[in-house]
């Protein structure tokens, strides 16, 4: 049995009086690639947000290599709000911010690109490195740390030329065309040292062609560096073809959860999303 | 950065200093000359650390005549001479600080030395009293929305004035009285050499990771957070290290000024500093400095005239009469900021004028 | 009680003052997201027109004069500074209207040559002693507060019961959209800027009634204190701006009145942050919650 990783338990995001994220339960295993599917408005990246710490759940609790690191449950005005269920079952409140879940290990891409607008390729990945830094503000100003700064630089010299970036890495991020542009919010992410990387919807925009490379691709960093991986996707050639386990979300509900093969025969899946097989 | 533009930088910088030195050696400290390096320097340096709060974090604060306010005082009360306090604080007994820095370090370093760093040392002082205030305030303000910041740091920033004029901290602040006889450079050297060894240091910190990742802030929080920096802690870090740098500005305008009191350091002089770091461009340190000494020079000499009947041969006394100048001066402002928006230097540094010759010479040679 | 009255009395008549400016920076603020800070100084240049135009000309042509000019000059600031700036950052577009407070500052400063320019003739009826309470004030004291609030009930009408008033709130609540439904964008945005510019010019006229000169420096602190009010009583807020207005001014005239006049003006800024830190969104305000 491998290790859990990731393991959301009861989350239930509410805002005022729409339920967004449902009672939703999900685990992660070390090393497996795990997709979350759904129609728009499912509540998908909600349910990222949750993990990542950029919402406080309503209610529930999210563990993270067997450690509880967030936990909530509903307070103020929302006592009385509150639809969903659990209500009562937890009593504590750990709100890290985002950026302490990142230290931790985990590291996302966004669904509409966040790339630092008025950096190179190449500063876009060193800024993210800059919280695994060991050095304080004034070693780094008075140029202290350069060994470490010059590995640091070395490592994200190395990232760009796995994701085919380093011919570029002077340009403005901007200037990039829009699939490589997904690709250096990878390498981004992939800078920041995480255990589990969470993509959210990596193959947005692209073409056939692009999205069997990026398949690969993903499949290939999965092995290189080790990690556990947490996807948003609509293109089902993705998901079906690298997915190990998928999660189904419809209004914020999870309806179904299995192998490709399962989901891909699964009813209320067909209703809800999938529809009848087309050449997609 | 490459050899060439190392090289070009470091022969400019060289050049600057050696005409200011030039200048220091033939003209008298009062000439108008003079007078223009020490302000524009001053102004440069708080124009840059401006720069390095709104420009290159993007937290819109507009605090920052409170910050010089606290290192001019800190400046002043620390440096009044023992013998000459008695007639500053006349209606304070004296006031209650009856030691002078530099005069406890003439004591052991020798008179000139001395006072040197006795007067570096209060400078010192102001600024870490700024930046022990930017802490202070920093921790419910920056949670702030950006225009939310600007008037939560303006307000501070009015509070502050308040009560340096409060009448009961008299006898440290001399209430509503000014402070004088405190020593100062009476050179321009001086104020060039220390601001420019400053912006230094604060160019060493843009470019170092600290630099990227208030950048970062700037262009996308989210994405930064998402990515392990912690916002709280760098946006308070980005705060008192420019207002740690404002107060030493501060300081450095009471230099300048000979007198200190409450009055000059209010929202107006923010005002004044956030327009040239707009001019000059938000996000280029070299704008800074440049748009600060066009201002200063503008604002001092070159237009003058237009306050006083004669401007460019032209006689027209009854419009060019006191305050022309600074009419003139804020229409060219408006029009910058409505149709320069980049300003003078956009986000570039002094080395990248040279990217511009290549690019053209390769246009150009493309051409043919 | 009979030594406080007069402040209190005094409070609610600069709280209406401030009333009808603060109204000018949250209808700008509700639309734009833009603290116009040259608001201030445009209630400055309307006492400044108030006493030059009642010194060459009889009241039923200035007083109209006054209101007219200032009308023009929030209109022009607008189309000048502010609709260029429209598709730019919100940085800008407040830089630019430190830009214009700044120019106005200094264009004042040479028109009167520093000197604070008395009033010469105050407004006859209104700048008349009466005696309230046993409480010897001047008649504006009670105007004022009629005033504003009847200025008040006209506009509240005025945004919920007629075309540009829908138009503005739709304005209000959602920019793009208002201007991606045909809503003429352009009218809806200088009609918020007259308005603001009319009331500054009531509040101006009634204000420096009470003072003996208008100086260039006088449209910063009650500006100032208008916009804390603004955000106290909930920026966007029309009803929030007025509440707030009233209770500022009311708590700064009392504060003089037990004896601390240097900090009436800190208190303001103090009461600022408190709200900022405690409920930016002010009493009247809503939350909005960004997506991610």
């Amino acid at each position: 049995m491998s290790k859990n990783v990731l393991k959301v338990e009861n989350a239930t995001m509410q805002f005022g009086g729409v339920v967004a994220v449902d009672n939703l339960n999900l685990e992660i295993n070390e090393g497996e690639i795990v997709a979350l599917i759904g129609p728009n408005g499912a509540g998908k990246t909600t349910a990222f947000n949750v993990v990542t710490g950029v919402y406080q759940p309503t209610n529930g609790a999210v563990w993270f290599n067997g450690e509880k690191i967030i936990e909530n449950h509903p307070q103020g005005k929302m006592k009385k709000l509150y639809k969903g269920q659990h209500d009562g079952e937890y009593t504590g409140v750990l709100a890290p911010t985002p950026d302490k879940i990142t230290k931790l290990g985990m590291a996302r891409t966004f669904q509409n690109i966040r790339l630092w607008k008025s950096q190179t390729v190449f500063n876009n990945v060193l800024i993210a490195k800059h919280c695994r830094a060991t050095s304080n503000v004034f070693s780094a100003t008075f140029r202290m740390n350069r060994k470490e700064e010059a590995a640091q630089r070395a490592h994200v010299e190395e990232l760009l030329k796995i994701v085919g970036l380093y011919d570029v890495k002077d340009e403005l991020a901007t200037s990039l065309p829009y699939g490589k542009q997904r690709r250096l919010e990878i390498a981004r992410a992939l800078a920041a040292e995480p255990q589990l990387l969470l993509l959210d919807e990596p193959a947005a925009g692209m073409n056939p062609q692009e999205t069997d490379e990026l398949t690969a691709f993903i499949g290939e960093i999965r092995d290189k560096f080790k990690l556990t991986i947490f996807l948003i996707e609509h293109h089902m050639n993705l998901v079906m073809g690298i997915s190990d386990r998928i999660y189904v979300l419809d209004f914020g509900k999870l309806i179904a959860e299995g192998t490709p093969a399962e989901i891909q025969n699964n009813q209320r899946v067909i209703d809800a999303y999938l529809g009848v097989a087309d050449d997609a | 950065m490459t050899r060439k533009k190392t090289i070009f930088t470091a022969a400019v910088l060289a050049a600057l200093l050696a005409a200011c030195i030039i200048v220091d050696m033939t003209l008298p400290t009062y000439h108008i000359v003079v007078t223009v390096i020490k302000k524009a320097t001053v102004y440069s340096l708080v124009a840059v650390s401006m720069n390095l709060l709104n420009g290159f974090t993007g937290l819109f604060s507009l605090g920052q005549a409170g910050f010089m306010l606290l290192g001019a005082y800190a400046y002043g009360v620390l440096t009044i001479p023992v013998e000459k306090r008695p007639g500053v604080y006349q209606y304070f007994d004296g006031g209650a600080i009856k030691f002078s820095i530099p005069e406890i370090f003439s004591g052991f370093l020798g008179d000139t030395v001395g006072t040197v760093v006795g007067m570096l040392a209060a400078l010192l002082i102001g600024g870490l009293l700024a930046a022990l205030m930017a802490y202070l305030i920093g921790l419910p303000v920056l949670r702030l929305k950006s225009d939310y910041l600007a008037i939560a740091t303006l307000g501070f920033a009015e509070i502050l004035r308040a009560f340096f004029q409060w009448n009961a901290l008299g006898p440290i602040t001399n209430g509503s009285n000014l402070l004088k006889s405190y020593p100062a450079f009476s050179h321009a050297t001086p104020y060039v050499v220390m601001v420019g060894l400053m912006i230094a240091v604060i160019l060493l910190l843009i470019t170092s990771t600290y630099g990227r990742a208030f950048r970062a802030i700037r262009d996308d929080e989210v994405a930064a957070e998402a990515m392990g920096i912690n916002l709280a802690k760098h946006k308070r870090m980005a705060f008192i290290i420019s207002s740690f740098f404002a107060g030493i500005g501060g300081g450095m305008m009471a230099m300048y000024m000979g007198t200190i009191a409450a009055a000059p350091f209010k929202s107006t002089l923010t005002y004044e500093i956030l327009l040239i770091v707009v001019i000059g461009g938000i996000g280029s340190i070299t704008g800074s400095v440049l748009a600060s000494f066009l201002y200063i020079f503008s604002s001092e000499w070159l237009l003058r005239g237009l306050d006083s009947g004669t401007f460019f041969g032209i006689n027209a006394p009854s419009i060019f009469k006191n305050g022309f100048r600074m009419v003139v001066l804020s229409v060219i402002i408006m029009v910058i900021v409505l149709f320069f928006r980049k300003g003078i230097m956009g986000d570039k540094e002094l080395p990248d004028l040279l990217d511009k010759k290549a690019r053209m010479r390769k246009k150009e040679a493309a051409g043919k | 009680m009979q030594q406080i009255l007069p402040y209190i009395i005094n409070g609610i008549s600069v709280g209406g003052q401030y009333a009808l400016i603060a109204i000018g920076y949250t209808l700008v603020y509700g639309i734009l997201r833009l603290i116009n800070f040259a608001h201030g100084d445009v209630f400055m240049v309307a006492g400044l027109v108030m006493v030059y135009s009642t010194t060459a000309m009889p009241f039923y042509v200035a007083l109209p004069l006054v209101l007219i000019a200032t009308v023009i000059l929030g209109f022009v600031i607008e189309r000048v500074a502010y609709k260029p700036l429209r598709s730019a950052p919100r940085m800008s577009l407040m830089i630019s209207a430190i830009g214009v407070s700044y120019l106005i500052q200094n264009l004042a400063f040479y028109v009167t040559g520093g000197v604070p320019q008395p009033v010469t003739r105050p407004i006859p009826w209104i700048s008349e002693n009466v005696s309230i309470l046993g409480a010897s004030t001047k008649r504006v004291t009670l105007v004022t507060p009629i005033l504003t609030i009847a200025l008040v009930f006209v506009l509240v009408y005025l945004i919920n019961h007629t075309k540009i008033g829908m138009a503005m709130r739709a304005a209000a609540k959602d920019f793009e959209t208002a201007q991606l439904m045909g809503i003429k964008i352009n009218a809806v945005i200088s009609m918020t800027f007259v308005i603001g510019s009319f009331l500054a010019a009531v509040g101006s006229m009634l204000y420096f009634t009470n003072y003996p000169s208008v100086a260039i420096t006088s449209g910063g602190m009650p500006g100032l204190k208008a916009f804390v009010a603004a955000v106290f009583g909930g920026i966007g807020s029309i009803p929030g701006a007025v509440v707030g207005a009233f209770i500022i001014g009311l708590c700064e005239e009392v504060i003089k009145g037990l004896g601390y006049t240097t900090f009436s003006d800190a208190f303001t800024f103090a009461l600022l942050i408190v709200v900022l830190c405690v409920k930016p969104t002010g009493l009247f305000g809503e939350k909005v919650t960004d997506k991610v």
